[in-house]
């Protein structure tokens, strides 16, 4: 397989995650990974020689343009793509193994959702999978129901409920089984800006209480300098990781810090990668 | 009012349409009898005269729909219902061998589509089998189907609802086949990062996912049925049953009577296929589906 070592473009320190995380065990550890789609006609390479190391607690987000491989890097470390070479472990175990073990909560690109369930019981369906009692699960589904806006729903069906709806019950849905480790892709895509900021707070908080990793995939420079403790900016073709960038703001920030001078000097450099990620097209 | 009557209308106007055309189809396919009969008496007729002979001889080509319509009413409401001359007698008859058939058939086609969904081998094994049974006659094996059943002491209802069986389970399999595999691979996945097993993925997805597809065959196989069950009192001689009153009817040159029985074997599939409908309509409602 033809390989391009690209991770000489990460500066040393920016690997390492920030000091107050250093003693916490490791929750993704990625190596060398790549993975190859085989298609019809020529092979895709959706990731190439992929190294990252995120730490129990972290909130890291990737950005890159569409179609550098951030979904594919995500269904990687849930066991939904094998690689094609290169090493992953999820809280020390293989990916699957950490499925099995139900690690983590995923948010998918598109809702999901079981149109034949209401919004209510679209949210216990990984309850009953998991064999919560039943009381629990109504409280656990009325809880995150609330917590996404969107309690006044519970009866609905899907195709009663606008897109950025749907994508806030998938939300709750993968919230109220409770993981340690949350897998969101793009979940706040297609929402509109001030429904955005508000789950960005409650994520956030959601984060700083309850002490749980989040990778989190998104296309808004602003919404992953706010969440994330590290942003990783990749690139296309090959997908590959292009800069790590540490983004440590204050841990109770609220909306108002995107004003200020920290704030825009890390989504200056965010940008800056993400154009050298674009150029790199031409 | 408005509304139903926009529905109503170009259902009216094609059934008059129908009984128009079938007025003037009974004058000219008897017209050699009405000739017949008029040699006979040396008569002469006018068209009105010629017409109302045509539309009253006692064994028709075609019955006039009004000979049928009277034959229906007279058998269907002024005969005691447990007499084998009642039309009634005979649909409860054939409805109760359709129903069972029906049954068999639904539960039979369900298991088929479960192997073949749940197990490759299966599929590759089975579906070729399953297709070749659907392509013999249903009439050629018929009688083979009575007379082995007959010999292991199975006979009256059972028989004919084995045929009904045989008939109707197919459509059952291939729209659950169908259903079973509908889940789009984001739901699959979904169910994987629960790590479902296999038992909760098929009750929890697959199984709701292929409701919508089951009551779609099953308004096909329970007409499907109700043929089988007519075909099943063909051959045996039955004495009661739509099957048999056709049989009869068609043994005496009965036509009035083999139209009338032809009608309620109509009524009673369109009867059928509208409970399922009903059905389908409470359940898929309850599953949230849009009105
Ligand atoms: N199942 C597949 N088979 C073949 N190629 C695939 C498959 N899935 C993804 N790819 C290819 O892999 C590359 C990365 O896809 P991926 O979905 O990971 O992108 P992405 O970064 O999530 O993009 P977006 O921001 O648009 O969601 C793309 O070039 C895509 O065409
Ligand atoms: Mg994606």
């Amino acid at each position: 397989m033809q390989t391009l070592r690209t991770d000489t473009t990460m500066s040393a320190d920016s690997l390492r995650p920030a000091s107050r995380e250093d003693n916490r065990p490791v929750a993704i550890d990625i190596r060398d990974l790549s993975l190859t789609f085989r298609t019809a006609d020529a092979p895709v390479t959706a990731l190439s020689n992929v190294d990252l190391q995120i730490r129990a607690g972290e909130f890291v987000s990737l950005i890159g343009p569409s179609g550098c491989g951030k979904t594919t890097l995500m269904r990687v470390m849930a066991d939904l793509a094998r690689p094609t070479s290169g090493h992953i472990t999820v809280n020390g175990l293989s990916p699957e193994q950490a499925r099995l073990a139900r690690a983590y909560g995923y948010v998918f690109q598109a809702p999901a959702l079981y149109p034949w369930r209401s919004v209510r019981r679209n949210l216990m369906l990984p309850l009953e999978i998991m064999g919560v009692p039943a009381s629990e699960r109504e409280a656990r589904a009325a809880r995150y129901l609330e917590m996404v806006g969107l309690k006044d729903f519970a009866n609905k069906f899907p195709w009663q409920l606008s897109g950025g709806m749907q994508q806030r019950v998938s939300i709750a849905r993968a919230l109220s089984f409770e993981p340690k480790l949350l897998l969101m892709d793009e979940p706040f895509g297609a929402l509109d800006e001030i429904t955005r900021d508000h789950l960005n707070e409650q994520l956030l908080r959601l984060w700083e209480q309850t002490q749980k990793t989040v990778i989190f995939v998104t296309h808004s420079i602003p919404e992953a300098v706010f969440l994330s403790s590290r942003i990783v900016v990749m690139s296309p073709r090959p997908g590959r990781i292009l800069e790590v960038i540490d983004c440590n703001l204050p841990p109770d920030r609220t909306l108002d810090v995107r004003e200020t001078p920290e704030f825009l000097t890390i989504a200056h450099r965010v940008r800056v990668a993400l154009r050298a990620g674009h150029s790199y097209d031409d | 009012m408005r509304l139903s009557n926009s529905r109503w209308l170009p259902v009216m106007v094609v059934l008059a349409a129908i009984i128009l055309i079938w007025y003037v189809g009974a004058v000219w396919l008897n017209a050699g009898l009405v000739e017949q009969r008029l040699e006979q008496t040396g008569k002469e007729a006018t068209a009105a005269e010629f017409a109302h002979i045509a539309f009253s001889l006692d064994r028709p080509v075609l019955p006039a729909p009004h000979q049928v319509a009277r034959e229906f009413y007279e058998s269907v409401f002024t005969r005691d219902i447990t007499s084998p001359r009642s039309l009634v007698y005979h649909a409860e008859i054939t409805g109760s061998a359709t129903l069972v058939g029906f049954a068999l058939g639904t539960l039979l086609g369900i298991l088929l589509a479960v192997g073949i969904v749940s197990w490759r081998t299966l599929d590759r094994s089975l579906l070729p089998w399953i297709i070749a049974s659907q392509t013999i006659p249903i009439l050629a094996i018929a009688p083979m189907i009575i007379v082995v059943l007959g010999n292991i002491g199975l006979t009256g209802l059972m028989p004919k609802a084995v045929i009904s069986m045989y008939l109707c389970f197919f459509p059952i399999t291939i729209g659950m086949v169908k259903g079973l595999r509908s889940p789009d691979p984001l739901q699959l996945d979904l169910m994987r990062t629960y790590s479902a097993t296999r038992g909760q993925v098929f009750r929890k997805l697959r199984w709701p996912a292929s409701v919508a597809f089951l009551f779609t065959s099953l308004k096909v196989a329970i007409a499907i049925s109700l043929v089988g069950a007519i075909v099943g009192e063909l051959p045996t001689g039955a004495q009661g049953g739509l099957g048999a009153r056709l049989l009869s009817g068609s043994y005496y040159g009965q036509t009035v009577q083999i139209w009338a029985a032809l009608f309620m074997a109509a009524l009673l599939g369109m009867v059928l296929v509208a409970l399922v409908g009903v059905v389908e309509r409470l359940t898929l409602r309850r599953m949230g589906a849009k009105p």
